[in-house]
């Protein structure tokens, strides 16, 4: 076994390499690259909205398009580009700043991934198979139940793939977390970002049985007769609502609380002082969660739950702005007095302060039950939500991207194309949903494919749609700096002068991550050690062989059967051939299984010699 | 540091713009120029929780700038490392107890406006409203009076009108900006809200929840008149005999066509329940058709020839035999003469 490949490989090689990788670094590439593609697909939906909505009455889509437009664009960035992209920064970062050689169970990483792509993919070829669905992301009863076509069918099976994916890699993560932390990185030594990935994984573990329960409910009810959400034959469609916010809800935090955890570690890193009050920060981020937990039915204020219920969601929701605004002030008071270097990284996180706190305010404001009778289902909580899963969770990602691109690629994007973008993006942002605030509250309703001349609307719907063009200018110029740097010059292992572990690595890290385990004696362990005088890491242990998992094509393979199968749920309702596909791909996957659990697979062991021959 | 100052100030100036070019919206259709009691009740606590908000934003905004200003890496400093602070008790005990005492502020009047807009006490002895929505049109059924009507409202102002809402099929919600907050109207279960109108006039209701292809052109209005004038619409509305109506001979053709052509299979006209299609009986008083296009009988003709186009999966189209434009013009001179009542949208001001 070579450890080190470095020779130039043909492309089939590579791509073996990347069907059948288990390295938490490659799976990262992985996530990156699908959530990166269904990022530019959502965002080519989202224009398409936005050119239909630049004049009153306009048909520039049909109203079936359009609501097939808006589902696909919200399902697309929740589900396959903000929760993915997420996860490609938690499996580059959450490992090394544990000081961990790998995470807990590889082969559930790279099965996680492939589970999430092949949802993500049928998901898509709705689109081409006779139509995506219509009813909205969070596909209410009884419009799902009743959509003709296979559009809502696709939007079940899609899901229920991708989410299991999204268990499997929260799980993952909270085992990686609790049992692969190096020497003396103790729970209160973990940089904000791991910890902020530990209590995601915790809300990915309670939240999504609850959608699989709604989607497996919502399938039977399409595609085997059953009836939960049929009103006329006793069934209740408020049902699916709890299930669904009781999933959602904790679902929005799963896509903040991340990246809270890398605007913590860019801003201290980058006004270089340590987090302000982190032990505040962390019971902070624990106190959202559970709170995020007990507030679901604030998404449904004027459904009729009656004045007691109403209240008390209302208050335990704004209660959840308290956590907020002590992780706002401790980022401020982190910046105050800091030595602050401002580029690409760092202009992002300084953009999600006020985004997001605009975001939050509106948030207080929604959660005003009384005044979310007007809000409500309108333009005003459109802007909200974008404020702030753009505001945070883009913004977020974008910051860890330009943050952690060094020791994803051993590459630094480019910082003149990287403000480029920012500037253009931040702009864009802000002229978009801005307005739209006004657009809610001057009658304009959510998922309205027209909206009427005379209405008043048309100036605010004009410069929204112009803000979203320089959106995505925005993100073309990222694509070119992804492409420019890709030919740019070689990162060094620690270019911003980090505090944490992951950047005692080299860029990009060996696949073994450390040749020894790093022994932790404090927070942020890797500037105590730059104070001290070392400079570098101690090592936990003597040098030794390390032992590696080996690569594994069961986890596509097991993929690519539920992929098969899920074909088969859904036109199986047409015809029962397909019954056979169904069950074929379901026996195909379950032989994968059973080959995964007969088959001894030791890894191999990287010997001592072959790393004393490494160059340091 | 100029440019994140300057870039800002155009980003304000371009939104303070915009709202000026947009006044508060629609008159009758906004939310910031309420004309009806749950209206006004949710603006308060609006405006309320911007100022409060706006206060944290402010001081969000002020710490921020000043970190911007003071701390960024100065020349000559490069290599400065700032004291790594730990925390400090005091501050984080401020910034956690000043928020909460402003939530307090925002909750209490929350809670009062939540409990008084769900009160149904005056229910018995108020007008109640039976409120049917369906994909994509709105019927009402005034309890006890005899009377339906479908998309157009009529209430007496200054009185409190009880909605009890159901949906025939799928989930809407009912929704007049300037008179009150939305309610779901759902399939299982009725749902109750209250609506009292101050001034006399046309307000535009929209459909807030999404409900298939033509969610946005669900639209309907509330006319509110006053009680003197309310009282002989609901007298005038009473005694319609339904044979009764057509004048001129184009629409007594019209109205054979109409019975003739399975349109009352879906519709009715007079004071039979809800059906399939809107209730016709006022159609001629009606300021539009299917609630989206202007009621001339051009409009009236299109959508006869093809309601499709106009409202994508309605469940009028391909429910009736093909008519030649000769016949629905006919039709449509009929149902324009469908005028029981003097009181009209005009007499509330429209
Ligand atoms: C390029 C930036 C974006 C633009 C211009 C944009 C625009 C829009 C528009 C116009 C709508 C439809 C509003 C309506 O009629 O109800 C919408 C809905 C939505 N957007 Fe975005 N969006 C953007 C980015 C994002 C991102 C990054 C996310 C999440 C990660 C997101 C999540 C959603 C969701 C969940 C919905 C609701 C879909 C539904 O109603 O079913 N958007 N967006
Ligand atoms: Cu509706």
């Amino acid at each position: 076994m070579s450890i080190a490949a470095t020779q130039k490989r043909g492309f089939g090689a590579v791509l073996w390499d990347y069907l059948t990788t288990v390295d938490h670094k490659k799976i990262a590439q992985l996530y990156l690259i699908a959530g990166g593609i269904f990022f530019l697909f959502g965002g080519i939906e989202a224009m398409l909205i936005r050119i239909q909505l630049i004049k009153p009455d306009n048909d520039f889509v049909s109203a079936g398009t359009y609501n097939e437009l808006i589902t696909m664009h919200g399902t697309t960035m929740i589900f396959l580009a903000a929760m993915p992209l997420i996860f490609a920064l938690m499996n580059v970062a959450v490992p090394l700043q544990i000081g961990a050689r790998d995470v807990a169970f590889p082969f559930l990483n790279s099965l996680g991934f492939w589970l999430f792509l092949f949802g993500g993919l049928i998901l898509n070829c709705s689109w081409f198979l006779g139509g995506a669905p219509d009813s909205g992301w969070t596909g209410y009863a009884p419009l799902s139940t009743t959509s003709p076509g296979h559009g809502v069918d696709y939007y079940v099976i899609g899901l229920q793939i991708a989410g299991a994916g999204t268990l499997i890699g929260g799980i993952n993560f909270l085992v990686t977390v609790v049992n692969m932390r190096a020497p003396g990185m103790t729970y209160m030594r973990m940089p904000l970002f791991t910890w902020a990935a530990f209590i995601a994984s915790v809300l990915i573990l309670f939240a999504f049985p609850a959608l699989t329960v709604g989607l497996f409910l919502l399938m039977f009810d399409r595609m085997f007769d059953t009836a939960f959400f049929d009103v006329s034959l006793g069934g209740n469609t408020i049902v699916w609502q709890h299930l669904f916010w009781v999933f959602g809800h904790p679902e929005v935090y799963i896509l903040i609380l991340p990246l809270f955890g890398v605007f913590s570690d860019v801003f201290s890193t980058f006004a270089k002082k340590r987090l302000f009050g982190y032990t505040a920060m962390v019971f902070a981020t624990i106190l959202i969660a559970f709170l995020g937990f007990m507030v679901w039915a604030h998404h449904m204020f004027t459904v009729g739950l009656g004045p007691v219920a109403n209240t008390i969601f209302s208050l335990a929701t704004m209660a959840i702005a308290v956590p907020t605004g002590i992780k706002i002030f401790g980022w401020l008071a982190t910046l105050w007095g800091g030595n602050i270097t401002i580029n690409s990284a760092m202009l992002w996180a300084l953009g999600f302060i006020p985004s997001f706190t605009i975001g939050g305010m509106t948030g207080v404001m929604v959660a005003t039950v009384a005044a979310d009778y007007q809000y409500h289902d309108t333009y005003f909580v459109v802007a909200h939500f974008h404020y702030v899963i753009v505001g945070g969770t883009i913004f977020g990602i974008f910051a860890g991207l330009h943050y952690w691109w060094p020791k994803m690629f051993g590459r630094i994007l480019h910082e003149g194309l990287g403000k480029l973008t920012f500037w253009t993006f931040f702009i864009g942002f802000h002229l978009t949903f801005f307005i739209q605030h006004f657009l809610g509250l001057m009658g304009m309703p959510r998922r309205y494919w027209v909206f009427h001349a005379g209405d008043h609307l048309e100036t605010g719907n004009l410069i929204s749609t112009i803000g979203a063009l320089f959106m995505a200018f925005a993100v073309i110029v990222f694509v070119i700096n992804v492409i420019v740097t890709a030919r740019g010059p070689k990162a060094p292992d620690d270019p911003w002068d980090g505090r944490t572990l992951e950047w005692a690595t080299a860029s990009p890290p060996a696949h073994y991550n450390f040749k020894q385990t790093p022994l932790v004696r404090g927070l942020d362990p890797l500037w105590i050690e730059k104070m001290d005088g070392n400079g570098k890491i101690t090592p936990a242990e003597p040098l030794g062989d390390i032992h590696m998992p080996n690569g594994s094509f069961l986890p596509f393979l097991f993929s690519l059967g539920l992929f098969i199968s899920g074909f088969g749920f859904i036109y199986q309702t047409d015809n029962k051939a397909w019954l056979i596909v169904m069950i074929g791909g379901l026996a195909f996957s379950a032989a994968m299984m059973f080959v995964r659990s007969m088959k001894d697979d030791l890894g191999y062991h990287i010997t001592k010699e072959e790393l004393e021959r490494e160059a340091d | 540091m100029k440019g994140w100052m300057g870039k800002f100030r155009a980003l304000s100036l371009l939104g303070l713009l915009a709202l000026v070019l947009a006044g508060c919206g629609r008159e009758n259709l906004t939310a910031l120029k309420p004309k009806g009691y749950g209206a006004e009740t949710s603006l308060h606590l609006i405006i309320l929780t911007t100022v409060v908000m706006s206060l944290v934003l402010l001081v969000v905004a002020i710490v921020y700038i000043t970190v911007l200003i003071r701390f960024r890496k100065k020349k000559g400093k490069e290599d400065f490392i700032p004291k790594q602070v730990e925390g400090n008790r005091t501050l984080e005990t401020v910034w956690t107890i000043i928020p909460i005492i402003l939530l307090i502020i925002i909750a209490v009047p929350t809670t009062i406006a939540t409990f008084d807009l769900a009160s149904t006490k005056g229910e018995k002895d108020h007008l109640n409203v039976e409120v049917t929505g369906n994909q994509y049109w709105w019927h009402f059924n005034y309890k006890g009076e005899d009377i339906q009507t479908s998309q157009d409202l009529y209430v007496p102002t200054g009185e409190k009108v009880y909605l009890n809402m159901k949906s025939s099929d799928v989930i809407h919600s009912f929704w007049v900006p300037s008179i009150a907050g939305k309610m779901d109207v759902n399939p299982e279960n009725e749902n109750t809200m209250y609506i009292e109108v101050n001034e006399e006039g046309v307000y535009w209701g929209k459909c807030a929840e999404f409900c298939g292809p033509a969610h946005s052109l669900m639209d309907f209005k509330i006319i509110a008149v006053s009680p003197d004038k309310f009282d002989q619409w609901v007298s005038d509305m009473k005694d319609v005999d339904p044979d009764a109506v057509a004048g001129s001979k184009t629409a007594k053709e019209g109205e054979k066509l109409f019975q003739d052509n399975n349109c009352m299979g879906c519709h009715a006209v007079g004071s039979s329940p809800v059906q399939v299609g809107p209730n016709l009986t006022d159609f001629g008083n009606r300021t539009k058709v299917a609630g989206v296009l202007d009621n001339t009988k051009e409009n009236v003709v299109d959508w006869i020839m093809d309601p499709d186009s106009i409202k994508p999966g309605n469940k009028m189209s391909g429910n009736y035999p093909e008519l030649s434009k000769d016949e629905a013009s006919k039709i449509a001179d009929y149902l324009m003469e469908l005028k029981p009542s003097k009181v009209t949208p005009e007499s509330a001001g429209e």
